[in-house]
């Protein structure tokens, strides 16, 4: 990949863009490992390495969607060394459940959080991308460099799974630290990382 | 602590703008509508991570980043 040098004009863009994308990275970086100190060092990683990488963005296209890989890739590297076992914040948790929400939501956010922490991170990462951050199934599918129809596939098996999990109430307490669910998790997770996202390549 | 609700809203709806493609399931491809009620919880839960005021420490971080040049 060509590595063009940049005015100063389009790094006070770059800049500027990543400045704006950082509380969505936040926000993913929440809904996939579940900590929020966690999650901010892998926002840190991410704008570093982002930074470092940014003659390899192409001006106009999505900040969020290129970063989000960035964030992703780091995310799975850290989770093969072990580092996050989708630990629960209750603290953020219970915030989130008494900030000011629907009246119609009779499903508590704490126990939200913790259905999807239970998904394999496949799934959970998919179900995130479209629907919480609002991507489109093609978008997804760039940022984890897999087939839109697998992305379908992880969307629909994670909204089934929480769709269960919450209409009977069924969460499990602490799945992930369960020896053979991780063991499990971690083996998916060399299929996740089989299709690396395309546009951040480090 | 005041939530700006309709900024999150707001940069979600340019992302959605996109026409789905091949979208052969009509019911998954319209995350929109006919949703279970947890559906807008998932939302709620990414939109109120992104509504959080940014710590001192991403403020410091992306002002050291234009010293690295």
């Amino acid at each position: 990949m060509e590595a063009t040098e940049r005015t100063a004009s389009e790094k006070a863009d770059f800049k500027r863009e990543l400045t704006e994308v950082v509380p969505h990275l936040r926000a993913f970086a929440r809904g996939l490992c579940g900590r929020a100190d966690m999650a901010d060092d892998l926002v840190q990683e991410t704008l570093l390495k982002a930074w470092a990488a940014q003659e390899r963005f192409q001006p106009g296209t999505s900040m969020r969607a290129w970063t989000f890989v960035i964030l992703r890739n780091a995310y799975l590297t850290d989770m093969r060394r072990n580092r996050f076992r989708g630990e629960y914040d209750e603290t953020v948790a219970e915030r989130v459940l008494t900030a000011p929400a629907g009246q119609e939501e009779p499903i508590h956010l704490s126990d939200m959080h913790r259905a999807l922490l239970t998904l394999p991170p496949e799934r959970r990462e998919a179900l995130l991308l479209v629907g919480a951050g609002g991507f489109s199934y093609e978008e997804a599918a760039n940022i984890c460099g897999c087939a839109v129809g697998t992305i379908k596939s992880r969307v629909g098996r994670a909204r089934s799974a929480l769709n269960t999990m919450l209409a009977d109430g069924s969460i499990p307490k602490r799945s992930i630290d369960d020896d053979t669910a991780h063991r499990a998790i971690l083996e998916e997770l060399d299929d996740v990382a089989a299709g690396q996202g395309v546009a951040a390549r480090s | 602590m005041a939530r700006t609700l309709s900024n999150a809203m707001n940069a979600e709806k340019t992302s959605e703008n996109q026409p789905e493609k091949g979208s052969d399931d009509a019911k998954i491809a319209r995350p929109k509508e006919a949703q279970p009620e947890w559906a807008n919880g998932l939302r709620k839960l990414y939109d109120s991570v992104v509504e959080e005021p940014l710590p001192d420490t991403f403020k410091d971080l992306l002002s050291q980043l234009d010293a690295k040049d």
